[in-house]
């Protein structure tokens, strides 16, 4: 009972350093309840089926990323009790030379822990609980579901869930502490605050040196994800810019320390100003030390500015751009003229001889009936019409350059007349073509890239005897299967008689519902659903993708991008702040003594707390800036991956994404202040 | 000749009403421009404390003390701290440089704190440096420096400023006989050349030497004063060695 009562009053003697550490694991549990939370919210929505399904896999991948985001909060709660545990190294020793044995010890670091668990557990349920009823209204407001009422929701299971990941972090925090106790020698403890570190200044020459390789190396990186972007064609070509960027940071940071000092050093005017020179030499003597870690908080700002604002924009802009791409309510696609020697079944075989519309009237659907704007196609393509041959020329050098493309895939075929039809129904520009003429069709960059390629040497295909050449020098945007992204990597469209002499690939059903309303299409929608239990579908392998369908899939996936980002950019905040922050906080106690000096020398107190404030603003500003000056470029990045960013929608997420960091960083940062302005001040 | 610090009835007590301790027992003494005044008493005598008080880093119980003729147990806050590092310099046993810094960089800080102009910084340096002979290792840090040199640039430090008294607590504590010999030199040229008022608060005989006062004190009170005078070093040595023998034990087991 002694050693629990010297643990509780050791919690509330030291409440100010424990401060950043409650802090931290209070927003901790908070987060990991509130998105643990959020499967209880969703089952209360009123929601399509579809919907649920991609609810379902959210809510898994939630879980999934939940146990990866554990090892990170365990991790910084590990980190942070050993920024603690350094900071008590003498009084460890006091009660070990008191003749306390070590058991004794752990056991008063087990109940402090205890403590501090229980208390930052109940306190972060709580602030969870409550700010998860807000994040009921942005789950049904993300997923477009009809709120009926507002309802209290407390979630056991996630309750459970979050008790049970933090139970075991502070179980292994007890069993790191019991080690460290267990490890330790006396002399160590007792001295521990007279180790004293000797400040190396770099040779400035060498630091210019390499701070211009550096921003080289970074600006080449910059290069490769921006304006080279459409040269990384394979996955592991990206790893060059990335380990450019890690390794250039590193070293800007090392280099920066050394050439700030050496550039204020020769404006001595603003060196021998106040505590100019003071809080410079603090930076970089800390700097000297710390280089590694801010590069790790830097990269993790990066990862987590580039995430937020990805992961927010990514909805909006997902079911915007379906405007233009979904630009009817239904597609409706099968195969035709199947081989006989197939592994389709008979029937199957039968109904590809026949026309979709035909296919529909069998299912028992009425087309003339609930249809409307209706087109209906033929795509052609031939095994003696390969990609590899429509490149012509270009082939081998694109070979080398792309290696790992399918060039054996047969070109898809279209009639102009009906392309000219479909252009119509979906905005897009008609075609003329001349006799001997085509035109390439695709949406795809990279595939548009490639295809403009042989295209401006002019390469010319042949069917059939007929020659047809380019009718201009770049693929014409637009495409033909509706989908919800840009995925067409090109349909030629040529003269009509000439598409004939190809065999037939698939039929092709585009129409609008007979419906105005929002409840009509859905009815329609059903209708169409229905004919799945028509007793002819077993016959068909006909296809549709729906307008309702695909915004709904994509609210959903949007959705599900945009929790998962803001879950694992939110912590991976909130784990570079704390260690920042207890950094910062472990200087500050090796500062107490500077600062003393200082003040014994007759510094003002308000110069005293200005040079303490630059001091810490630098040191989260510094890997703030430069995160932000990657996150440029990391963003651009995204944008021309995702391909889906609208100026608009990227304003409103940086501006989120903004305001998400100075709130969690900013409150880091002004913590940190206060917290070392009163170590400094204790005597 | 002008006075630069009084020191009037001067109490402090430590602890509660019931078991008092008086550190500093009715204190009075002044100390004139110009002096070198030592102030020498066992450990536990209340030298320190009393240095305490006139450096305004701990308050007097009751009393005055005149700097300048200002009663600084008036100040507070900020004029506490201009009055610091206006009118007062410090040397320290332990040389409170800090270790971020070079030598050079420790001394500007005091003139910088004052937002003096860096060109006169610059000027007043390399004076000083050259008075304490530290020329040399203005460009290293303290770890890179001697003890004797470290307290040499504590003591540009302290005088750089030009104040009015600067204030010295045993300043060869850490430092061997040597170095200590250095110092103590440099401290007697800058009073008798640059006629600054020193006051140094030691338990060591031989640093005590080098003052033209010395001040004893004991359990709080004033116990002897010797004036140097027109003696020879070793002479106010020799008289200094004889008042600590009359003063005790307790001294001479410090010598």
């Amino acid at each position: 009972m002694m050693l629990f009562k010297l643990s509780l009053k050791n919690i509330i003697r030291s409440i100010k350093d424990y401060a950043i550490y409650f802090f931290t694991l209070i927003l901790g549990v908070a987060i990991f309840y509130i998105f643990n939370a959020i499967e209880s919210q969703t089952v209360m929505m009123n929601v399509s089926s579809s919907t649920y399904e991609i609810i379902d896999l959210m809510n898994s991948m939630l879980s999934g990323v939940s146990v990866f985001v554990a090892f990170v909060l365990g991790f910084l709660i590990i980190y942070t009790n050993r920024f603690l545990m350094k900071r008590r190294n003498k009084e460890f020793g006091i009660y070990l030379t008191l003749g306390m044995s070590k058991r004794k010890i752990s056991l008063i670091l087990f109940f402090e822990t205890l403590i501090v668990g229980c208390i930052s557990l109940a306190v972060g349920l709580v602030l969870g609980t409550l700010l998860s009823q807000f994040m009921s209204l942005f789950v049904a407001n993300m997923f477009e579901a009809k709120m009926t009422e507002f309802e209290f929701v407390f979630s056991s299971s996630a309750c459970m869930k979050t008790l049970i990941y933090f139970s075991v972090m502070y179980l292994l925090v007890m069993i790191f502490n019991t080690y460290n106790v267990s490890r330790c020698k006396l002399i160590d403890l007792l001295n521990a605050s007279r180790k004293s570190e000797k400040v190396k200044l770099k040779n400035p020459w060498l630091c210019v040196l390499v701070f211009v390789l550096s921003v080289c190396a970074l600006g080449y990186a910059y290069y490769c994800v921006t304006g080279g972007a459409t040269e990384l064609q394979t996955a592991d070509k990206i790893l060059i810019p990335i380990a450019l960027g890690i390794l250039s940071t590193f070293f800007i940071f090392w280099s920066l320390s050394g050439l700030l000092l050496k550039l204020f050093m020769s404006r001595k005017k603003v060196y021998y100003k106040g505590l100019n020179s003071f809080t410079l030499r603090q930076f970089s003597s800390k700097i000297n030390t710390t280089v590694f870690s801010m590069t790790i908080i830097c990269i993790m700002l990066f990862f987590t500015i580039c995430v937020l604002s990805s992961a927010i924009s990514i909805r909006n802009s997902m079911t915007s751009n379906l405007t233009s791409m979904v630009p009817a309510d239904i597609q409706l696609d099968k195969k035709l003229d199947l081989p006989a020697d197939s592994r389709y079944s008979e029937e199957i075989i039968e109904d590809s001889k026949i026309s979709v519309r035909e296919t529909l009237d069998r299912l028992g659907f009425d087309t003339n009936r609930y249809f409307k704007d209706i087109v209906e196609f033929d795509l052609y393509a031939s095994n003696d019409i390969l990609v590899r041959d429509t490149l012509g020329d270009a082939y081998q050098t694109l070979a080398d350059q792309f290696p790992y493309l399918d060039y054996d895939m047969a070109e898809t075929f279209m009639r102009v007349s009906d392309y000219n039809k479909l252009a119509n129904l979906y905005h897009l520009e008609p075609i003329t073509l001349e006799d001997g003429e085509y035109v390439v069709v695709a949406d795809f960059d990279s595939w548009i890239n490639i295809r403009n390629q042989s295209l401006k040497k002019g390469t010319s295909i042949t069917i059939n005897g007929i020659t047809l050449t380019p009718k201009y020098e770049e693929c014409v945007n637009g495409f033909v299967y509706m989908t919800s992204s840009h995925i067409n990597t090109g349909i030629f469209v040529v003269p009509d008689d000439v598409a004939l002499y190809l065999p037939r690939e698939e039929g092709i059903l585009v129409a609008n519902y007979q419906a105005t309303t929002d409840e009509e299409k859905q009815m329609v929608e059903d209708m169409i659903i229905a004919t799945g239990n028509s007793p002819y579908a077993p016959n068909t392998d006909i296809e549709a993708s729906t307008r309702l369908s695909l915004y709904e899939s994509s609210i959903g996936l949007g959705a599900m991008i945009t929790f998962i980002g803001l879950y694992l950019g939110i912590v991976f905040l909130i784990a570079s702040a704390a260690v920042l922050a207890l950094k910062e906080l472990s200087e500050s106690t090796d500062n107490k003594e500077r600062f003393q000096m200082l003040r014994k020398i007759g510094t003002d107190e308000a110069m005293l707390n200005r040079a303490l404030f630059r001091q810490i603003g630098i040191f989260f500003l510094f890997p703030l800036l430069l995160a932000i000056i990657h996150s440029i470029f990391g963003i651009k990045f995204c944008t021309y991956l995702l391909e889906t960013f609208g100026n608009e929608e990227l304003l409103l997420s940086i501006v989120v994404t903004a305001g998400i960091i100075v709130f969690i960083y900013g409150g880091y940062f002004l913590i940190t202040y206060f917290c070392s302005k009163n170590i400094i001040k204790e005597k | 000749m002008e006075n630069i610090l009084k020191i009037e009835k001067v109490e402090k007590y430590y602890g509660s009403r019931s078991s008092l301790t008086k550190a500093i027992d009715n204190i009075s003494f002044e100390v004139d421009k110009g002096e070198f005044v030592a102030i020498m008493g066992a450990s536990g005598s209340g030298k320190t404390t009393l240095l305490n008080c006139i450096s305004t880093i701990d308050r007097v119980t009751s009393g005055h003390i005149y700097v300048d003729g200002e009663d600084i147990t008036k100040l507070k806050g900020n004029a506490l701290n201009k009055f610091r590092r206006e009118e007062l310099g410090f040397i320290f046993q332990d040389f409170n440089l800090l270790d971020t810094l070079t030598a050079y960089e420790n001394i500007a800080l005091a003139l910088s704190i004052q937002n003096v102009d860096v060109k006169e910084i610059v000027k007043r340096v390399e004076k000083v440096a050259k008075e304490l002979d530290i020329k040399d290792v203005l460009k290293k840090y303290p770890y890179q420096m001697s003890g004797g040199q470290k307290q040499r640039v504590a003591s540009a430090r302290a005088i750089i400023t030009d104040p009015k008294l600067v204030l010295a607590d045993e300043p060869t504590g850490a430092l061997d006989s040597k170095s200590a010999k250095m110092l103590l030199e440099r401290l007697e040229y800058l009073n008798s050349q640059l006629q600054a008022t020193i006051l140094m608060v030691t338990h060591d005989a031989f640093t005590a030497s080098y003052a033209t006062r010395v001040i004893f004190i004991k359990d709080g009170k004033i116990f002897n004063e010797l004036h140097k005078g027109c003696d020879t070093r070793k002479e106010f040595f020799d008289k200094i060695i004889d008042v600590v023998t009359l003063l005790g034990g307790d001294l001479n087991d410090a010598l």
